[in-house]
């Protein structure tokens, strides 16, 4: 199949026909980047731009990336740089970035719908990199991606995601993308946090993570997200961590060969001991390695790349 | 210019006189009138087919003015009423300067008196600058002229104020309208909490923060005897304690608006602010909820909450865009396609809701066709089919959901005070 949308917005609206997609574009991706030489020309003379609005690290660094070692020309515009600081609307400033040909504009908000509001209005490519509590579609790729590469295949696999929920758009994607793949999803948290409401998006609502743990094939631990939540939603971190922190203890309940993730940035301590973050079934680093192929993956095929050529890392090796 | 008319063969619907039948309405200098006086030429207006009912009467709407006219003025905003049917509107206190004193009221009066095209009557404060803190000058502005009092969208936290209003306004024998809304419980939520802002991933503003209130104001209108208006009711849960404090006798009511019994929560998917208001869109399990209590009586007034926002204000990230739709020129036509044509009500019913019971819950002689009485006269066609287009309204603004929504049902002719003002052949005429 090929790729036919404009923009990547998120991965409710995928098929899972689109997701495989993208995970095996990834994969040829992934291959330049154990070379010596490490960028290809896919996205020469294409202009990308990284609006970010809410501030990221990770997300950013490795966006400018990918669009670099795709040969584009890349720019990184934040909150604090740019005229929205001035009280211009996000629909100006974008406007002005199409006015100057932009291909792609790579949007973190801390609103959600912030990317789509873009798709509608724009030509260019939008790319959500996280839309308030929205969606987090890279991210999600980024974790199946793992997780397949590790486990060989998604459907079948039991992945538990604790902790903040309700406020995490990284959950949402991955509930989409895991149970679009046939996995099977639960989700593990406070009531405040995980709402039984969100058994209506095909996924196992939980309390009890020491019950959860042995069955588990994945545990992907999220942060509690301070900056987005009230007061009011738990007692105090030390009643989080004795309820749901994957504590060393804890962790011991879980199957041999089952793989710690975090999409970052970690609170070691609170949802993530640091035994466990640094230990050997954890695959956060190997998460954000996977995390530049898939955008690199994205950008490919937003620029009307065509499906998973074989060919493509050695072609582009030649080229070069 | 000619003072008289004469509009022959209508189907007359006066809910307030029980009257429904076909015949001719005159009306002279202003007032309906049983016959011509000696020497008079009227105007003749052939109505066949169509329905001749009281001017109708929108209780909850934002003209903006004064302070905020980008978005509306009280020219535009009655001429948006005009075109609905309307020829008397309440106007909401939340202007800026809000309606606290005298002095706003006599400034809405006049601006009214010079521009407007239907008749206006303000609303005063509750509180001092809507802050819920100190009762604003009630008696004051009752004796100003307005009709009912509200800290609109500023709903009075405090029960213990809130209690005091209602003690204070029994004097006065005027409605406490109230926007039911409990902050702590919405937090920073832009649309119904339910399984549609768990996928967007917007924060919830759930029905339970309106119902506390509205089971706060059954308890303290039942304590004080003053009579509490809720607002755009929207839940299920609202009309159950509507229905059972009004079943104890207790001296409440409710109002519906179009957009909370035809469009849901689910019709976020594209995150347009269109569709957000204040209170939210909810499911169609609330939608089924109101119209019980529409058609049982639990829920009598039938309003829009016309609140118009500027183009640029509304083009925004959905989270930062203001709460808000247009009211007045589709809410006749919504809700004859979605209470009339759908069998929640009949013809009559629809409006007398629109007339006479909003004219009585004010304490106005308005909304009643009876020899003598101001001639604000609407004519419907009550199976006119039209396709909404927001390019064509008259208000200011054009944050409308229902833009290219198909509706049965509009007025055609609107009159006030014996003078027509808009027709929809001609637009407004005045």
């Amino acid at each position: 199949m090929n790729w036919t949308r404009k923009d990547l917005v998120g991965i409710r609206e995928l098929s899972a026909e689109e997701i495989t997609l993208l995970l095996d574009t990834t994969a040829s991706f992934k291959s330049i980047l154990n070379r010596p030489i490490k960028k290809v020309p896919s996205l020469r003379g294409k202009t990308v731009v990284n609006l970010f609005i809410e501030p990221s690290t990770r997300t950013r660094i490795s966006f400018e990336l990918a669009a670099q070692r795709l040969s584009a020309d890349v720019i990184s515009v934040s909150k604090e740089s740019s005229s929205i600081k001035k009280g211009e609307t996000l629909k100006d400033t974008a406007l002005n970035l199409q006015a100057l040909n932009v291909d792609f504009i790579i949007l973190r908000h801390t609103a959600a719908g912030s990317a789509q509001f873009l798709a509608e209005r724009l030509k260019s490519s939008i790319i959500n990199a996280g839309d308030g509590s929205h969606e987090h579609p890279t991210q999600a790729l980024l974790d199946t991606f793992t997780l397949r590469e590790k486990l060989g295949s998604v459907a079948g696999k039991h992945v538990v995601i604790v902790g903040d929920i309700l406020y995490s758009r990284v959950a949402r994607s991955n509930i989409w993308a895991l149970t679009k793949l046939g996995a099977k999803v639960t989700l593990v948290g406070p009531s405040t946090l995980v709402p039984d409401m969100f058994k209506q998006m095909g996924v196992e609502v939980r309390r009890d993570l020491d019950a959860v743990l042995p069955e588990a094939d994945v545990v992907n631990l999220l942060r509690i997200q301070h900056e987005r939540q009230q007061k009011t939603m738990f007692p105090s971190l030390g009643e989080y961590v004795s309820l749901f922190g994957l504590t060393a203890s804890r962790f011991k309940k879980c199957k041999e060969n089952v793989l710690i993730m975090h999409p970052g940035p970690m609170n070691r301590g609170v949802e993530i001991a640091s035994e466990v973050a640094d230990g050997q079934n954890s695959v956060v680093l190997e998460q954000v390695t996977n995390g530049l192929a898939v955008r690199m993956a994205v950008l490919y095929l937003l620029s009307g790349g065509s499906s998973v050529e074989p060919s493509l890392a050695a072609a582009a090796g030649a080229e070069l | 210019m000619k003072n008289a008319l004469w509009i022959k063969n209508a189907r007359i619907i006066d809910p307030a006189n029980s009257v429904d039948a076909v015949m001719d309405l005159r009306v002279q200098d202003g007032k309906v009138v049983e016959t011509f006086s000696a020497s008079t030429t009227p105007n003749v207006i052939e109505a066949n087919g169509l329905v001749l009912a009281p001017g109708l009467i929108d209780i909850h709407v934002h003209l903006r003015e004064p302070g905020q006219s980008a978005k509306e003025t009280i020219r535009t905003g009655t001429e948006a009423a005009a075109a609905g049917g309307f020829t008397t509107v309440i106007a909401m206190p939340n202007t800026s300067p809000v309606a606290d004193g005298v002095d706003v009221i006599a400034w809405i009066q006049q601006r009214a008196r010079e521009t407007a095209v239907v008749n206006v009557l303000p609303t005063g404060c509750i509180s001092m600058d809507m802050k819920g803190e100190l009762l604003a000058p009630i008696g004051s502005l009752v004796k100003a002229g307005i009709v009912a009092i509200t800290d609109d969208g500023q709903c009075i936290q405090s029960n213990e104020l809130m209690r005091r209003a209602l003690e204070y306004a029994k004097m006065f024998d005027i409605p406490v309208f109230d926007h039911c809304q409990d902050f702590k419980l919405t937090a920073e939520g832009v649309m119904n909490e339910g399984y549609w802002s768990h996928v967007l991933g917007l924060k919830g503003w759930p029905a339970i923060a309106e119902e506390v209130i509205i089971a706060r104001n059954a308890l303290l209108a039942e304590l004080t005897g003053a009579h509490v208006h809720c607002q755009h009711v929207t839940s299920a849960g609202g009309v159950r304690i509507l229905r059972e404090a009004k079943e104890r006798g207790v001296s409440i009511s409710g109002e519906i608006c179009p957009h909370h019994i035809c469009l849901t929560d689910e019709m976020l998917q594209g995150y347009d602010t269109n569709f957000k208001m204040n209170p939210p869109l909810r499911t169609p399990r609330d939608i089924k909820a109101l119209l019980i209590g529409v058609a049982d009586g639990t829920i009598e007034y039938l309003a829009s909450d016309h609140a118009p926002h500027c183009n640029y204000e509304k083009e925004v990230e959905f989270d930062d865009a203001p709460f808000g739709i247009l009211g007045l020129e589709t809410e006749l036509g919504l809700f004859l396609t979605h209470l009339v044509h759908a069998g929640v009500i009949t013809l009559p019913d629809m409006i007398a809701r629109l007339t006479s019971k909003p004219a009585d819950l004010i304490k106005s002689r308005k909304g009643r066709l009876n020899v003598g009485a101001d001639a604000d006269i609407v004519l419907i066609d009550p199976q006119l089919k039209w396709k909404v287009d927001k390019s064509l309204m008259l208000s200011k603004s054009r944050n409308t959901p229902f833009d290219g929504m198909e509706l049965t049902g509009r007025a055609v002719m609107t009159i006030v005070g014996g003078r027509i003002v808009w027709t929809l052949q001609n637009g407004i005429v005045v």
